[in-house]
């Protein structure tokens, strides 16, 4: 099976903190794979780095068969990152936002709509960003990964913010990933809902990956 | 996707949330007009003295307003790590430049035509040589949007922006500042003949520093 | 990632060290007593031979630091070499822009009766100080990412580089072009002794080796600063690990 995500010794600095000091890591295209681990773990660096937004130090990346320490780009056209932040513009509207990040991305802006639906965001996709609840946000911090239709969807603490309804579209969207090609990395807290999404559990602890490389569960 | 198409995204989105935010009208432009009714403090507005420096008066408002206008232009990108989000979809340097750099020209321009009224009202000018002021106004504009969003991104994402931006900026400007303050003074004063070498500076300012922002974009949003 | 640590070789520039005071104490005594005085300017004339080296040295730092930054960014000769040279020259640079500008001013003083004159070089020379004032100032802000801050500052030397014959010219034309004649003539050199001219010359070259002596000194600190923070690096990622710190090379 085609490797979607490869690290080796991966090292990033954060400042002069090395956030991750020597990550291995392999992701199989298909799987949901979960990032467990304590707070300061290097869950969220690992992300960022596979997402292309902070460099590598030393060791080896690849993702989407793009070598990080060449090109960070071309890899990311491909993938979305569901971080802490929304990535949004305050002053824009739900629609205006997804539809930005949509044709941002090389896309006609087509699938906007459905992803509003598929999010129940339609009651207040005409309100500004600015305006809207802390969960509601989070749904369309998921929208604007989705909007994209990415081959790889990164997930950082996805459940946080998000209410039971929220939860539920989140399943939803985490379960039906691998039918839609997609593959998933996912760091979480909320151990016993993710686990019950995901195919393959890792630990990260002290910047480090503490299982050895293997293959899918 | 052509990069003239996510220039214009790009600048489309900049000057949508302007109009939404207001910034530009609520804050940027009345510390432009403030500039100038301050000026007239600090010097005497009985002897037509203000008349005879307005073109510098008004350049050093409008370099001072578009300081802050260019700060806002990133400083959107950073709430809620925008920045990040339009990294991730991968849009071409070039285009976030010449996105960006259009929509704080668009801005400059309607600042300039608002403070310039002011100007000659308040500081009782003749106007002369319109199609003169007009064209160092647009190249001059040019210029300060490019090096503006060039340098905008040298400084973004580091906590000293506020501080950093001005310093690196007035430096790199002051041949700008120069240039249209001669330009409109000679344009006053009707005698435009004088004035084209300063157009013709303020172009090839602008053309250098649109080419360079083109070119340096990039790397510099990768780094930033 | 290893770097060249030092610029010269250590005996070369130790050589240097001893050749700058030996050639800024000929200066000293060509300065001062060797060069006539001269008919109009009299003693004031001799800050000529600090304010005119200064000013070149100036000059030849800011290119120093163009041509490394853009062999920085040149894929094939990319190296951290290049951004400490850079950064040490461009230092260089502004300390003796300043020292061009106060000497300036001090022989201004006696000469023209006021301490700063509108004239196109120091104007020009004024706003070099600032834009590269700026340039350290952004090169003082740190990164976890030495080859990403790197490329930051070339970038960023280039910019500031280029604006450099634009700013000359629109400030030469400023006063020339609107007060044809200018209130005094910086040109001294048609009427210009031998042993002036020769005095000259012994400043420029007594302040060049004083630079090559000092821009040495400003890239090793450069290149121990890089050691000690990479190695402040490896021992938290060790540190982080969990291993046992591995004893200094």
């Amino acid at each position: 099976m085609p490797l979607v995500v490869r690290l080796r010794s991966a090292v990033c600095l954060l400042g002069r903190f090395p956030a991750l000091a020597g990550v291995d890591l392999d992701v199989h295209a298909g799987e949901i794979l979960l990032l467990a681990g304590p707070n300061g773990a290097g869950k969220t660096t690992l992300l960022r780095l596979v997402a292309g937004l902070v460099p590598l130090y030393s060791g080896e990346a690849e993702v989407l068969g793009a070598d990080l320490t060449l090109d960070r780009r071309s890899a990311r056209r491909h993938l979305a990152l569901v971080g802490h932040e929304t990535f949004c513009y305050d002053d824009l509207t739900v629609r205006e936002n997804l539809r930005f990040v949509a044709r941002a991305s090389g896309g006609d802006g087509g699938t906007v709509d459905a992803t509003i639906d598929r999010l129940g965001l339609g009651a207040v996709a005409d309100l500004t960003h600015g305006k809207l609840s802390a969960g509601q946000r989070r749904r369309l911090a998921l929208g604007t990964a989705l909007v994209r239709d990415p081959e790889l969807l990164l997930l950082d603490e996805p459940h946080a913010g998000l209410d039971a309804d929220g939860r539920a579209v989140l399943h939803e969207i985490v379960a039906a990933a691998p039918g839609e090609g997609r593959t998933v990395l996912m760091a979480s807290h909320e151990l016993d809902l993710a686990r019950a999404l995901a195919t393959r559990e890792i630990r990260v602890d002290s910047g480090r990956t503490s299982l050895p490389v293997g293959g899918p569960a | 996707m052509s990069v003239w198409r996510e220039a214009g995204l790009v600048a489309g989105k900049d000057l949508r949330i302007e109009s939404r935010s207001r910034v530009a009208v609520s804050q940027i432009l009345p510390f432009g007009l403030i500039v100038i009714l301050l000026f007239a403090f600090a010097l005497d507005p009985d002897r037509g003295f203000l008349a005879r420096v307005a073109p510098g008066l008004f350049w050093i408002a409008v370099l001072l307003a578009s300081l802050l206008a260019i700060g806002r232009a990133f400083q959107t990108e950073e709430q809620h790590n925008a920045r990040d989000g339009l990294r991730l979809a991968g849009l071409d340097g070039a285009a976030i430049f010449l996105g960006k750099a259009a929509a704080i020209a668009l801005e400059l321009l309607v600042l300039e035509a608002i403070l310039g009224t002011g100007v000659v009202l308040l500081y009782n000018v003749s106007v002369h040589g319109i199609g003169v002021l007009l064209l160092t106004a647009l190249a001059a504009t040019i210029g300060l949007a490019a090096t503006g969003t060039l340098y905008g991104v040298l400084a973004a994402g580091i906590r000293l922006r506020e501080t950093l931006l001005p310093l690196l900026l007035l430096p790199v400007l002051a041949p700008v500042m120069l240039g249209a303050t001669r330009a409109f003074e000679d344009g006053l004063e009707g005698a435009p003949g004088d004035a084209w070498p300063w157009v013709a500076l303020l172009g090839i300012f602008a053309v250098l520093y649109t080419a360079i922002g083109v070119l340096a974009f990039g790397p510099l949003w990768e780094e930033s | 990632m290893r770097t060249r640590d030092r610029l010269l070789d250590p005996r070369l520039s130790r050589a240097l060290g001893v050749a700058s005071l030996v050639s800024l104490v000929v200066l000293a005594l060509f300065g001062l007593w060797g060069a006539p005085e001269d008919g109009t300017q009299k003693e004031a004339q001799r800050l000529m031979y600090l304010h005119v080296p200064a000013a070149w040295l100036a000059y030849l730092a800011f290119g120093v630091t163009a041509a490394a930054s853009a062999l920085f960014l040149w894929p094939r000769t990319r190296s951290l070499v290049w951004d400490r040279l850079a950064g040490a020259s461009a230092e260089l640079g502004v300390l003796f822009t300043a020292l061009t500008l106060v000497l300036g001013s001090l022989w201004g003083k006696p000469v023209w009766g006021i301490w700063w004159a509108w004239d196109a070089r120091l104007v020009t020379t004024a706003v070099l100080f600032f834009l590269y004032l700026g340039y350290l100032a952004l090169r003082r802000i740190p990164s976890g990412d030495p080859i990403g801050s790197a490329k930051r500052n070339a970038i960023a030397a280039l910019i500031a580089f280029v604006d450099v014959p634009i700013v000359h010219f629109s400030v030469e034309w400023w006063r020339t072009l609107h007060q044809k004649a200018t209130v005094f003539n910086p040109q001294l050199d048609a009427k210009i002794d031998g042993v002036m001219a020769l005095t000259l010359w012994i400043g420029v070259i007594a302040f060049t080796i004083l630079y090559l002596y000092l821009l040495d000194k400003r890239y090793r600190l450069a290149s121990l600063e890089d050691e000690m923070e990479e190695r402040e690096v490896e021992a938290a990622i060790a540190e982080r690990i969990g291993a046992p710190v591995e004893v200094a090379r």
